[in-house]
């Protein structure tokens, strides 16, 4: 078996020769993020390709260091500003936000895209909300900087907002510092500010992580209602393959920076394709099956992002390293390619060097029973 | 002071709701005064004591002390009555106290010496009341200090966030060696190089101090040096902390949020990352402004500014304990009260800080 | 204060027995540093851990599920109750009292960034409480050292090598290899897993396994996650506000869970299935956990809860067992005995 990538199913991810116009609404090809630090180049992200729909939710599940937080920071176009020292990230690749390239387009452009055609909840709202200022003023600011409007209309609209995502007596708690909310309103306020500009693409980075699990089901439905609602595109980027399942229709699994699974939702819980998804799978005690009793965990710790491993970079802890794979070294990267069978509508990926015959074997026969 | 800080005043208060009324705002300042009082009527026994302890250890005849050695034993015993020396301390502390709020005669030798409120002690060398001397040497320091004040924030605090922004650049890498030299400096050293520069060499200020409301073109002249030298010390030093804080401040979520929101990096930074960088400037200005009220000693100095350090230096080598006293009491209340001041300030700048 | 008596199964003696424990810190004000107020953050325990279980001990943040590990570890003072630790009072032993007690309990801490000295070498740290104790172990304590470092899968070589030269699970290893260097009979684990990434956290979960195994440990695991509790434990509390609301075994807590917190919490779990999530129905708790400061009076659950009648609000329930091994504090248990066996298994409400 060669390695030339096969043409993907046309709905995800195409060569990055020349800047053909996508279809897709968010568009991110061969996306790059580098950092140089005093040990070496830290590549978090190293092309990363996917698109999406408005209206659908994308889960990126990874672990601490897989490049999934770098992820949304480079979608925003944030790695570009506030990069203050020498040290400033390298980035590259292409990210297309309905029709509009960021990466080349002006700063000054993205800068005010950010906000309003995308928008950001993060993980801690008590550390992501000034201290020094109220809720409302936070909202408002948002707002403002994007619509030309006064204080007074942006202030109702921050309540209007603020009572929209459910936090009781809005008008009241407008004025009220972050310090005040509990961690739940915190979160809640932190999306109202996100979505005060109606933004088309929402980016959710651990948006529950921080918080106890009745809130955590608070707000996931609430997110999933409010993208009913405003119909945007939802990235949401989280350890949790829990809360991955409860909310996207799509999933990208990441590890060492790299895709390594891209697929629907159903197919990839029900289906991976990957060793390290099953490692993930085989890790998580589930609550809704039998009482297993032994967890199948992946052996080693994630790579350091300095020196992956020059093949596939699971491969070190990947328990069918050995499995002979048709004349394939250790160090060849394996590509993403489409399962066979799924490259119609929505087509599943996975980037491993095992025979797709012998990855469904292993999965029905070896994983999936232990689960 | 600055050690004590953590202990009082303000705490952090993370969940409790609840705004602050005004009312509670008033009490919590009233409160403070009372504290205030008592920290200084504290500052005030224990000078006492120890001028009371000093003679006990040296074996000086205290009345010899508050006159000079070359006085005749009449008039000593004279100031002996006059001071009530031969009473126990806590009766000279109250006789001291009241003094403050009611005027003092003091009677003894056959002459009495009348002290007008607020009588803060009685000169025996000078022969003259300590208050008028305090009077006139605080506009001095509070003129060097002010003048000082403004200049090392506006170019520390500049300097500060520059290098902040520019981390690693050659601007970053010059200021702050210029900024390490100006902390390691000595006064007297930065002071005599600018008089030796620019008053004798260059001619362009003249150094003697003039009063503000004689000659406000004047009052600048002379200031200008001492001001620029002072200025540089504390900017050198406030330029470091705010490199720090900011640098600090930049790396927050709450910052990574302002820029998400799509606003301008000036309003980032001048915004959001300037109001909590200052929060520790402003702490530390507080106490620095407090201890410099007290006497900018080596920069009066070195300049011959009439201002309440030259007093108490010349008040030491004198010997002259009534003065020495006096100053010190002055330097208490202004570090206490820039305390209680910047304690206000943190709660204004800072919602979370409760008042209790 | 007495529970009503149901025979264990197996009826062991317990190795741990805690009656109405109390943990109050109090918030003081002003100069003179009067009390104004207390947060009640552990407010009548009753429970038993007997020799060789797992017990875990579940709640959202605030509960007091920490406080009370800090409490049987005498790591705090117990504002009031008892504890007593095969048969013999513990609550109120000085440090002095304590010391041949910290040989037999020991705990694991859920940072395990923060709770290694980063100065200290691995064996430093792991042989730390041999000094403390004043034994030395047979062979030295280099060598006991190793063989703890094996013990929890560690390469005895790293003997020398400092904290952070290790990974977020490696370190959680050489936390637990230092709980176990005195031979503990019972561990204390405050959320062990919470901080490491999915993959560590089953190699984490696994090695607590078959340490307990190896070791015929008695674990109390303290942790958020659900589902990890369930995997782990053998009997469960739930907590809320500083009170357990139910304790069972595991099988019949998650499967038929008799407080409505209970079920309510295990409706929330998110499932990594997705297919599920268009049949499960959710319980949706409204509001936020009230402050320990002032918890509500009656049952504390009842600001929240969505079968709270006129009793809950004055009555505070008592933890009873309507079903053997499963006591709840409830006026209006689900699942109670005579009612129908639920349909569906698992999380479903």
């Amino acid at each position: 078996m060669t390695t030339t990538p096969l043409p993907d199913g046309g709905a995800v991810g195409e060569p990055t020769d020349g800047k053909a116009r996508p279809t897709a609404f968010l568009d991110v090809r061969d996306l790059r993020v580098h950092f140089p630090t005093d040990d070496g180049l830290v590549k978090s992200v190293d092309g990363l390709s996917f698109q999406l729909e408005k209206g659908r939710t994308l889960g990126i599940v990874g672990e601490s260091g897989s490049g999934k937080s770098v992820t949304s920071l480079g979608i925003m176009g944030l790695h570009t500003v506030g990069q203050y020292g020498r040290r400033k990230a390298r980035i590259s690749g292409e990210i297309w936000l309905d029709g509009t390239e960021l990466m080349s387009a002006d700063p000054e452009k993205v800068r005010r895209l950010r906000g309003r055609e995308m928008a950001m909840i993060f993980q801690d709202p008590l550390s992501a909300m000034h201290p020094y200022f109220t809720v409302g003023a936070q909202i408002v600011e948002a707002y403002r900087v994007h619509h030309d409007v006064d204080k007074k209309t942006a202030r109702k609209r921050a309540v209007e907002l603020l009572d929209r995502v459910g936090i009781p007596q809005p008008d009241r708690r407008v004025d009220d510092y972050p310090h005040q909310f509990s961690g739940g309103m915190r979160q809640r306020a932190m999306i109202a500010m996100a979505l005060v500009n109606n933004p088309n693409l929402l980016i959710a980075d651990e948006p529950t992580t921080a918080l106890d699990v009745t809130v955590q089901a608070q707000i996931l439905d609430l997110i999933r209602d409010l993208q009913k609602e405003f119909g945007s595109a939802v990235v949401i980027i989280t350890h949790d393959l829990g809360v991955v399942a409860e909310l996207a229709d799509d999933i990208l699994v990441m590890y060492g920076g790299r895709c390594v699974e891209r697929g629907p939702a159903e197919r990839v819980f029900r289906a991976p394709q990957h060793p390290y998804t099953w490692g993930l799978l085989g890790s998580m005690p589930r609550i809704d099956r039998e009482q297993t009793e032994r967890l199948i965990p992946v052996k080693g710790s994630p790579p350091s992002l300095i020196n992956v491993p020059s093949g596939c970079a699971f491969n070190p802890r990947c328990p069918y390293a050995d499995v002979p794979k048709g004349g394939v070294t250790r160090t060849e990267r394996p590509e993403l390619r489409p399962v066979p069978g799924t490259e119609a509508g929505r087509p599943h990926h996975s980037a491993c060097h095992l025979a797709p015959e012998e990855r469904t074997r292993i999965w029905t026969e070896e994983i999936a029973p232990k689960l | 002071m600055r050690a004590a800080r953590g202990g009082r005043g303000p705490r952090r208060d993370t969940g409790v709701p609840g705004r602050r009324r005004p009312t509670a705002v008033f009490a919590y300042i009233v409160r403070r005064l009372f504290a205030v009082i008592v920290m200084l009527l504290v500052v005030t026994l224990v000078t006492f004591g120890i001028f009371f302890a000093i003679p006990k250890l040296t074996g000086a005849d205290p009345a010899a002390l508050y006159v000079g050695k070359q006085a005749d034993p009449e008039t000593i015993e004279g100031i002996r009555q006059k001071l009530g020396l031969s009473d126990p301390i806590l009766v000279q502390f109250w006789h001291f106290v009241t003094g403050i709020v009611a005027g003092r005669d003091y009677t003894g030798g056959g002459t009495t010496v009348h002290c007008d409120v607020p009588c803060f002690g009685y000169s025996f060398r000078t022969e003259q009341d300590i208050w008028p001397v305090l009077q006139d040497r605080v506009p001095v320091t509070l003129s060097l200090a002010a003048g000082a004040c403004v200049l090392w924030l506006v170019g520390g605090v500049t300097t500060g966030v520059v290098s902040a922004l520019k981390r690693g650049s050659l601007w970053d890498r010059a200021a702050m060696t210029v900024a390490l030299s100006g902390v390691s400096l000595p006064i007297y050293f930065t002071g005599l190089v600018s008089l030796a520069v620019f008053s004798y060499g260059l001619g362009w200020v003249d150094g003697d101090y003039v009063d503000f409301a004689d000659d406000p073109a004047g009052w600048f002249s002379g200031l200008i040096l001492p001001w620029i030298t002072l200025a540089f010390l504390y900017a050198a030093m406030y330029a470091r902390l705010t490199r720090a804080t900011m640098l600090e401040i930049l790396g927050e979520d709450y910052i990574r949020t302002a820029r998400a929101k799509g606003l301008r990096e000036p309003v980032v930074i001048g915004k959001h990352a300037m109001r909590s960088t200052l929060t520790p400037v402003l702490t530390i200005l507080g106490m620095d402004l407090g201890a410099l009220v007290g006497g900018a000693i080596l920069t009066e100095t070195t300049f011959n500014l009439p201002g309440l350090g030259q007093a108490a230096v010349k008040a030491i080598s004198d010997r002259d304990l009534p003065l020495i006293l006096g100053v010190t009491l002055i330097a208490a209340t202004a570090v206490v009260v820039a305390n209680l001041v910047v304690d206000l300030l943190y709660a204004v700048i800072d919602p979370r800080v409760r008042l209790s | 204060m007495t529970i009503p008596a149901q025979p264990a199964p197996e009826a062991t003696e317990p190795l741990l027995k805690v009656e109405g424990l109390v943990k109050h810190f109090p918030i003081v004000k002003g100069l003179l540093r009067r009390q104004t107020g207390a947060v009640r953050a552990v407010d009548g325990l009753d429970f038993d851990v007997r020799a060789g279980e797992t017990l875990g001990v579940v709640g959202e943040s605030g509960c007091g599920k920490s406080t009370m590990g800090r409490l049987i570890t005498r790591l705090l003072e117990p504002t009031a109750g008892k504890i007593e630790f095969e048969g013999r009072d513990i609550t109120h032993l000085g440090v002095a009292g304590m010391r041949p007690m910290r040989r037999d309990v020991q705990m694991i801490f859920q940072d395990p960034y923060s709770s290694l000295n980063p100065r200290h070498t691995v064996g430093t740290i792991v042989g730390a409480p041999f000094r403390l104790q004043g034994i030395t172990p047979e062979g030295g304590v280099k060598k006991e050292v190793q063989r703890l470092l094996e013990l929890v899968g560690l390469n005895p070589e790293h003997y020398n090598r400092y904290p952070h030269e290790f990974s977020g699970g490696q370190r959680q290893r050489i936390g637990i290899a230092r709980a176990l260097a005195l031979k503990p009979r019972l561990v204390v684990a405050d959320e062990p897993v919470s901080a490491l990434d999915v993959s560590i956290q089953a190699q984490v979960v696994n090695l607590l396994d078959d340490l307990q195994e190896e070791l015929g440990l008695t674990y109390v695991i303290i942790a958020h996650d659900l589902s990890v509790i369930r995997h782990v434990s053998d009997r469960i509390a739930v907590m809320y506000l500083g009170k357990i609301v139910e304790l069972a075994d595991r099988t019949s807590l998650y499967e038929r869970p008799m407080h409505p917190y209970t079920t309510a919490l295990l409706s929330a779990v998110p499932v990594p299935d997705p297919g599920r999530r268009v049949k499960r129905e959710r319980i949706l708790l409204k509001g936020d956990v009230p402050s320990p400061i002032s918890p509500p009076a009656g049952c504390r659950f009842h600001t929240r809860c969505w079968k709270a009648t006129e009793v809950c609000r004055t009555d505070e329930p008592r933890l009873l067992a309507p079903r053997a091994g499963h006591q709840v504090a409830c006026h209006h248990p689900e699942n109670a005995p005579g009612t129908p066996e639920p349909v569906t298994e698992g999380a479903g409400a």
